[in-house]
């Protein structure tokens, strides 16, 4: 990382909800990856989708309507 | 001796080299366990089940790719649907042409004190929507019936009663397409099916352990599951979750048969369903035009119209056992067909074939015009047999 870079994750009920996201994001052609969940967001052993932090907005409306019961927490 | 496989309703064989190529792809590459981690080739697992389900939704027109269950057949399918959805008290209506899958809980779940109807269906197999109107009481909550049987291939009045269920509120209709997913157009919409039953082996062009319940949306509220463990969600939690597809989904799933069936899924998409149904009705007809003419001797089972029929042609020589014709077809002829029951008692009691049963030859999409020719060749002969052992 050259610069110093701040992400937003989005947590779901499950992972096919996070490979949902994932390809609805990505069809809006916002980078994002699938992540472990990180410990301290949640003990979940599933994924969750990580983007920019200035994206946020962006990913909101994207899932909102289309997958229910996501959490977008700054990482 | 060349073996000429007519037993496709049992399962399609072979697969398209697709189906293959994929599962070995999955194996030597990716092979990790999906949604259990967050390392790349856990998701790439995932991924290939949700394509799984995003291709199932777009070939039956199902709008959500998270309604769809993926299971280990479509038996597995029914006993969801069913145990989950059934309780003392309640009365299901079904059809005398069902397969074991749908009969069998059924028969259980009335000895538990749920009221069953079974319509009877004609001689040919073919089930009068009007005769199952008249079975329907105050606590009825399913209708349950095949889309096509697997003895005769008669292809049943679906959209008919998917209506008649419709307009009855607090009924859910429940189909068991294993004769007939990709081998016939399925619209969920359209049908107004509540509840598909799907087997990935025989017309989905997948292995063995795969197959697919379709739960429309909110329907899951009402439909426990049967077996509860982990999912790879909520780990936290020692509580089941309640949503889907997790809620029926336990355990660490056949992902390497679901890599092969979303290969088979997207070689029907490729060839297109009216193609594939085009050319198994072709040697269909082919083999039962060539039998018209030995009506004395053979007793063909089903409709004589073949658009109210799948590749399924079930028949009897005269004065010779299905199992005795079935043997002589493999040992002289390589055929290999199936003889007997078919796993559905009821449907041959309907058609007055119980408890000798009947043969049947399933063609299949890579099946030739040779294969029938052979089959018909087959068929005339042991009929020629018989002539000459009976002089």
């Amino acid at each position: 990382m050259t610069k110093q870079e701040s992400f937003s994750v989005a947590l779901f009920e499950s992972v096919s909800h996070a490979l949902r996201a994932e390809k609805l994001v990505k069809a809006a052609k916002l980078p994002c990856k699938l992540i472990p969940v990180p410990r301290h967001l949640s003990s979940d052993c599933g994924v969750c989708l990580r983007f920019n932090f200035e994206d946020q907005k962006a990913v909101e409306q994207i899932l909102a309507g289309t997958i229910d019961h996501f959490e977008i927490l700054p990482l | 001796m060349k073996t000429i496989y007519l037993d496709n309703a049992a399962t399609s064989f072979p697969k398209p080299s697709q189906t293959m190529e994929a599962m070995n792809v999955f194996q030597r590459e990716i092979g990790a366990n999906p949604g259990r981690s967050g390392h790349g080739r856990s998701i790439d697992a995932g991924r290939v089940l949700y394509e799984t389900r995003e291709v199932l939704a777009g070939l039956f027109h199902i709008d959500d790719p998270l309604s769809v269950v993926l299971t280990k057949n479509s038996t597995e399918a029914l006993n969801i649907a069913l145990l989950g959805a059934l309780a003392p008290g309640d009365h299901a209506i079904t059809t005398s042409m069902e397969h074991n899958s749908v009969m069998r809980p059924l028969r259980h779940l009335e000895s538990r004190g749920v009221e069953l109807s079974v319509v009877d269906c004609s001689p040919r197999g073919e089930l009068d929507p009007d005769d199952l109107e008249k079975a329907f009481r105050k606590n009825t909550k399913i209708v349950v019936m095949t889309h096509a049987s697997n003895v005769t291939g008669t292809i049943q009045p679906v959209v008919e009663v998917g209506q008649m269920v419709r307009e009855r509120e607090g009924v859910v209709f429940c189909v068991d397409a294993a004769q007939t997913a990709g081998a016939l157009p399925i619209d969920v919409e359209a049908m107004k099916i509540d509840l598909l039953a799907v087997t990935g082996h025989k017309s989905l062009y997948g292995p063995q352990g795969t197959g697919a319940l379709y739960i429309r949306h909110g329907l899951e509220k009402k439909i426990s599951p049967l077996m509860m463990g982990g999912t790879g969600s909520r780990s936290e939690f020692e509580v089941h979750p309640d949503f889907m597809p997790d809620k029926y989904e336990s355990g660490t799933p056949n992902a390497l048969g679901f890599a092969g069936l979303c290969a088979g899924l997207n070689f029907i998409a490729n060839q297109s369903i009216p193609a594939i149904r085009n050319k198994e009705m072709e040697l269909t007809a082919r083999f039962l035009d060539a039998l018209s003419d030995l009506r004395s001797e053979v007793t063909i089972y089903g409709p004589a119209d073949t658009a109210r029929l799948t590749a399924v042609v079930s028949f009897n020589l005269k004065d010779v056992t299905a199992s005795d014709a079935s043997l002589f077809f493999e040992e002289k002829y390589g055929i290999l067909c199936r003889p007997g029951l078919h796993c559905a008692p009821s449907a041959h009691r309907t058609l007055g074939t119980f408890p000798q049963g009947t043969v049947r030859f399933s063609f299949g999409f890579f099946n030739t015009n040779e294969d029938v020719d052979e089959a018909v060749h087959a068929v005339k002969a042991l009929l020629h047999q018989r002539r000459s052992r009976v002089q």
